[in-house]
């Protein structure tokens, strides 16, 4: 997502660059009531637009706070902020860049499925402020003619997002941030796929089926519902069209089908 | 990508399978829900004015503490992945300039 506004980017002036860099003095002519140079004021503000930013990570990824805990995450989220200032005055984009950013921190190589997790935090906040609309009636399939049923194309939600992984990350999505009183067994060879929605006003997240995010996925970009099934059925032998298709229809994934369909 | 094409009855079949199922389970989406405009998430409509502003001090306050020293210690210090990659923490250690 773009936001529509831009503005002088942090870092591009002496008074940005100080203010990222703990390091940098007080910019000049920045005087207190005395007249003279206001080393602490400054400080302050500094503080403040880290923390801040970093508030809004914490409250964006619960879940690796969770799995990292709050000093590591603490640390983590500083060097981010540090090396990726706001592109937008807008708060609720602030972080597209934090699961890149944790893939490519070296200590974090021995946990790689954090980025993945990650990503399902950073959707879920899209989903969030997604335009709202409505779902797509699954009776509007049952009225189209059996024989070019297979040729349809579905228009994609603007909430709906998919997030594929070899790593288990809707259990440790659930664990970490949804369903943090139950014991759920993490097995790190499982591979998992979810889907973020928003039908209405709730996000809701489910875990798709086998071949599922292969289907889906096709889907989205707009590949006809045959040919789609039939990539999947390539990919997972044990796919099955109708239980894939049925969660998609009743997840809200889409809002209706393309008129070329 | 060509894959084997699945049948156009095999398809059919599986939407009807599909849509039958759902007909009676579906939620109504227009449920009378009204959204509540302006109401942000917590943390993210922060300009840090006011009560909870953070300026407990000078330069040295936000947290300077270095990821790069640190084991993280939350629900992942249980679940290293498999393999001969653990090595990286205490190694990337030792490159640590001297604070």
């Amino acid at each position: 997502m773009r936001a529509p506004i831009s503005f002088p980017r942090t870092g591009t002036s002496e008074f940005g660059r100080a203010l990222l860099d703990p390091e940098a003095g007080t910019p000049a002519g920045l005087i207190g009531p005395d007249g003279l140079n206001a080393p602490k004021r400054f400080s302050v503000y500094r503080n403040n637009v880290i923390v801040s930013l970093r508030e809004a990570l914490e409250h964006t990824f619960p879940a690796i706070k969770a799995l990292l805990g709050e000093e590591y995450f603490s640390a983590l989220a500083r060097a981010f902020v540090l090396q990726h200032p706001p592109k937008s005055p807008v708060l609720i984009w602030y972080g597209a860049e934090f699961a890149d950013f944790i893939e490519a921190f070296p200590p974090l190589e021995a946990y790689s499925y954090l980025a993945d997790v990650a990503r399902v935090e950073w959707d879920w906040l899209q989903a969030y402020h997604a335009k709202d609309a409505a779902p797509m009636d699954p009776a509007l399939l049952g009225q189209t003619d059996p024989d070019c049923v297979g040729r349809v194309r579905f228009v994609r939600h603007p909430a709906a997002r998919l997030v594929a992984s070899s790593w288990p990350i809707w259990d440790l999505v659930r664990v970490n941030r949804f369903e943090t009183d139950n014991a759920i067994e993490i097995d790190l060879n499982r591979s998992q796929a979810v889907l973020i929605t928003r039908p209405d006003l709730d996000v809701d997240l489910y875990l798709l089926r086998p071949g599922g995010d292969v289907f889906l996925n096709a889907l989205f970009e707009g590949v006809t519902l045959g040919d789609a099934a039939a990539k999947a059925q390539a990919q997972r032998q044990e796919f099955s069209l109708s239980d894939c298709l049925s969660d998609c229809l009743s997840s809200g994934a889409f809002t209706g089908l393309q008129n070329d369909g | 990508m060509k894959h084997k094409a699945m049948s156009a009855a095999i398809v059919a079949g599986a939407v009807a399978t599909a849509v039958a199922g759902l007909s009676t389970t579906v939620p109504a989406h227009a449920a009378a829900k009204e959204k509540c405009y302006g109401v942000s998430l917590k943390g993210q409509n922060d300009c840090k004015a006011g009560a909870g502003t953070t300026c407990a001090g000078t330069s040295t306050v936000d947290y300077q503490g270095n990821a790069w020293t640190l084991v993280p210690k939350g629900t992942c210090a249980t679940m290293d992945v498999p393999g001969d990659r653990h090595g990286s923490l205490t190694e990337l250690k030792r490159d640590l300039p001297e604070a």
